[in-house]
């Protein structure tokens, strides 16, 4: 075997005093081989980012320090560098591309001359050498028409064109290294596949060793050939991708490889007997934007949308960014006017209503949104939150109040909490206190808008479950927006994908999953990272 | 989901919010300084006649003019004496400085305390109706930017010309004009608070609206009106001293720290006295509440510190 072009050895970030813990990372160590992909996988506080930060020498100073270890960059210690001398290295023998490629890149400078920059630090190149090369580095991250690209602003290109720009900054000097901090995690399914395709490509063709920072076990299993995996800052086991995710020895590492949920829809009996409670008929929102002197712009959100979903059943929704899914589920909800078509609640259609009128359907239609940590009033007690609701309609406090400590404990939380605030629970209890919170309302619909997308996997699991119990409690209509089609296989009785407005294909879970008739859904099953690996099925 | 390395640090390197919070208040210098020099002025402005003075309209023709520390014999009715000194000197109508000082900081602190709260409070319900509800939006706001295009002291002077020069007319016509710019703040918070999730789950829940702006959003502009307060209060002193330096403002028998400078501006280069001691009053109370406020906003509004 090859020398590794990285290897770090007993590497330990302090934390400030008063910290939930001593050290962000524990003694950790690993090794990236020339042209190899390590992945480091762990769930949120986990320390994968702060080991990345640390080897780049990119920690906030005086808040985090490294206590212990060595970082050797082809054997040569990078914790001894001096700012300046870490500053060469950077971008010439180590790049990094980030999470987000919206606020990676600078919006008021052409992308080629971000890419361009890197090449003025550390090179002297004249300028036609230099657009010469960064030409050349675009063609090899596969952007479409590079010359005409290359004087781009960042706001004109897509996420996924972004994130190439991005990776192409990253290795126009031909580093030795990539670190790559979740460089998907922003991105579509369909652009992942991309992305994590030409991650792969570039590898083998320039030999370079990535380091690849994940949440994500589909990506792991589509890119990885080795693993680390990280738990409060230690490493609780690594070794070769086969052996991690087929025979893992520690616990921690079976619990999150057996919450991965699986593509594979489970049997459900299909529900045609119960009576339909929510329909749309041709729900159509366009949005339109200039007037007076700007160009008219016309907007189609949303169009000619169809759905029904009957008692107790679970109808997900599922599609990429942009493709209009959260526009039903707020036009249902009525957070915003739908344009045209009506929206049935057992019937009654409330698409057009007034404000006024509309307040006694409001109940029962409940909502629990994407992001745990905004969908809570952080000035107000999580009791305050759940009685809100109830005691707008007329419940007396103390009525309200004692609603709310069973549903408390109905979602797996003390009822002796409701005084807290927000702050002092974690991301899934937040969920748990969000999808209480619509319960008490006694709704007959929840529309469920990606509540799980915030969450670590282990988490995920849980929240799912809670959704799946409470509908069949309450026998509640569920309209499940998601992107992840593992989740959705694993929730829904039928699904619609919908697709730039429109709903392209509909139909029960299981025949969408085994048959995709529409060339969009076979597309985005395609691009399911991992989806040739079965999770969960340990051999020993 | 991965955490930046930055948030995590600074997750942990702030500790219980309510100890904390008024820890870091106290090792806040600025606030320290700009709240006791505020207080004192307060003391002062409250406690003026125990504080060795004497009517700060009183005329004394004999004695104009005199330099600070002339000392005055009175002889009383039983035939003893006794001596005022005239700490800060008189004015050109023998009128004694210190005691017009320590009178005029009343005026300055009821002007500064007064706009600032009533232009808050008119700001503030005009910004939250104005950011909530969006067919008003575009009306409101043309009416805004109406008032903020014509300068401050223009519409002050004409409001004071309008009607009759005093402490009223003078406090509205600071007023109207600081409006403005507390429409647009607050309706920059309630515009890009209405979308986050927990007030539109207040809607699914059905939250009226008053209610709604009361609970949910409201509270989000707080922090940036206190530090907006201290920075409109400081402006109002100025505003007023300037006015009255004018002639335009309170009138001049009554003791304000523009007014004793205005007094003083004919014979400034034989008698400095007149115009430096208000002078330094004025730029002590205006620096300590700019001050204060820097440091409130540092520690309420750490994005806005970032920003301005």
């Amino acid at each position: 075997m090859t020398a590794p072009v990285l290897e770090v050895q007993g590497l330990t970030v302090r934390l400030p005093a008063g910290a939930d813990r001593p050290n962000a990372v524990e003694n950790v160590s690993f090794s990236v081989a020339p042209g190899e992909i390590v992945c480091v996988v762990g769930e949120s506080g986990s320390g994968k980012s702060v080991t990345a930060h640390a080897i780049m020498g990119l920690l906030p100073p005086k808040q985090l320090t490294v206590a212990a270890g060595h970082v050797l960059l082809d054997g040569d210690d990078l914790l001894t560098k001096s700012p300046g001398e870490m500053r060469r290295i950077r971008g010439d023998r180590i790049a990094m591309i980030f999470q987000e490629p919206m606020t990676a890149l600078n919006p008021v400078m052409k992308v080629g001359d971000q890419i361009a920059e890197v090449l003025d630090i550390h090179t002297d190149l004249s300028d036609a050498d230099r657009r010469a090369r960064v030409l050349d580095v675009m063609k090899a991250v596969r952007l479409p028409e590079p010359e005409r690209m290359i004087d781009a602003y960042p706001h004109q290109l897509s996420g996924g064109q972004r994130q190439r720009i991005m990776i192409a900054a990253a290795l126009v000097l031909d580093p030795v290294l990539l670190i790559a901090d979740e460089p998907t995690t922003a991105l579509d399914v369909t652009t992942q596949a991309q992305i994590l395709k030409l991650i792969k490509e570039l590898r083998e063709r320039r030999n370079t060793g990535v380091l690849f920072i994940t949440h994500d076990f589909g990506v792991v299993a589509e890119i990885a050939h080795r693993v680390v995996v990280m738990q409060h800052g230690r490493v609780v086991e690594q070794g070769t991708t086969a052996d991690v995710l087929r025979r893992p020895r520690h616990d921690y590492t079976r619990m999150l490889i057996r919450s991965v949920p699986s593509l594979s829809p489970p049997a459900r009996a299909p529900i045609t007997e119960a009576p339909i409670v929510l329909q749309t008929a041709k729900l159509t929102k366009t949005y339109v934007s200039g007037g007076f002197f700007a160009q008219r712009r016309v907007v189609e959100a949303a169009k000619d949308v169809n759905l029904s979903v009957r008692r107790g059943e679970t109808l997900g929704v599922v599609g990429e960014s942009g493709s209009g899914k959260s526009t039903v589920a707020r036009c249902i909800a009525r957070l915003i006017d739908p344009s045209e078509g009506a929206i049935l609640i057992e019937g009654a259609d409330v698409a057009k209503l007034s404000a006024r009128a509309l307040r006694p359907h409001r109940k029962r239609v409940q909502i629990v949104f994407q992001d745990p940590y905004r969908s809570l009033n952080p000035r107000r007690t999580v009791g305050d939150a759940i009685i809100e609701g109830p005691v707008n309609f007329g419940m007396s406090q103390g009525d309200a109040v004692a609603r709310a400590k069973n549903l408390m404990r109905l979602v797996g939380l003390d009822g002796e909490a409701l005084a807290r605030f927000p702050h002092q629970f974690s991301g899934g209890q937040r969920q748990r206190i969000c999808i209480a919170r619509a319960l008490a309302m006694d709704p007959e619909i929840l529309v469920a808008d990606e509540p799980v997308s915030a969450l670590d996997v282990s988490v995920q699991a849980q929240v799912l479950e809670l959704l799946d119990d409470v509908r069949k409690r309450f026998n509640l209509a569920v309209l499940f927006i998601t992107h992840d089609l593992r989740v959705a296989a694993q929730v829904c009785d039928r699904i619609a994908v919908m697709h730039k407005g429109e709903v392209v294909e509909e139909g029960t879970t299981a025949s969408v999953f085994a048959a995709p008739k529409h060339d969009y859904t076979r597309a985005l099953f395609d691009s399911a990272p991992g989806r040739n690996f079965e999770f969960g099925k340990f051999e020993t | 989901m991965s955490v930046e390395p930055t948030t995590l640090a600074a997750r942990a390197a702030s500790p219980a919010p309510k100890g904390g919070r008024s820890g870091a208040l106290a090792r806040d210098a600025g606030i320290i300084f700009g709240a006791f020099v505020i207080l004192f002025m307060v003391a002062i402005a409250l406690t003026a006649p125990w504080l060795g003075t004497k009517d700060p309209t009183e005329i004394n023709p004999t004695l104009r003019n005199r330099t600070p520390g002339y000392e005055q014999t009175i002889r009383q009715d039983d035939g003893s004496t006794r001596t005022f000194t005239y700490r800060m000197g008189t004015d050109s109508l023998g009128r004694d400085i210190y005691s017009r000082v320590v009178y005029g900081a009343r005026i300055s602190l009821i002007i500064g305390a007064t706009v600032a709260i009533f232009s808050i409070a008119i700001g503030l319900v005009i910004g939250l109706v104005s950011g909530y509800i969006r067919w008003l939006d575009a009306i409101v706001m043309r009416l805004m930017d109406g008032l903020m295009a014509i300068p401050a002291i223009l519409l002050a002077i004409a409001l004071v010309s309008l009607f009759r020069a005093g402490l009223l007319s003078v406090i509205v016509a600071i007023i109207v004009p600081e409006i403005p710019r507390v429409v647009r703040l607050v309706r920059s918070i309630v515009l890009s608070v209405r979308t986050e999730p927990y007030v539109e789950a207040a809607i699914c829940a059905g939250t009226s609206t008053p209610a709604l702006l009361a609970r949910h959003i409201l509270p989000n502009t707080i922090p940036a009106l206190i530090v907006q307060g201290t920075f409109i209060c400081a402006n109002a002193i100025l505003i007023e001293a300037i006015l009255s330096f004018l002639g335009i403002g309170i009138p001049p028998d009554t003791p304000t720290w523009g007014n004793i400078m205005a007094e003083g501006r004919g014979l400034f280069r034989l008698y400095p006295h007149n115009i430096f001691f208000p002078g330094i009053c004025l730029a002590l109370t205006v620096l300590a509440v700019n001050v204060l406020g820097d440091g409130l906003r540092d520690r309420l509004d750490p994005k806005l510190a970032r920003r301005v």
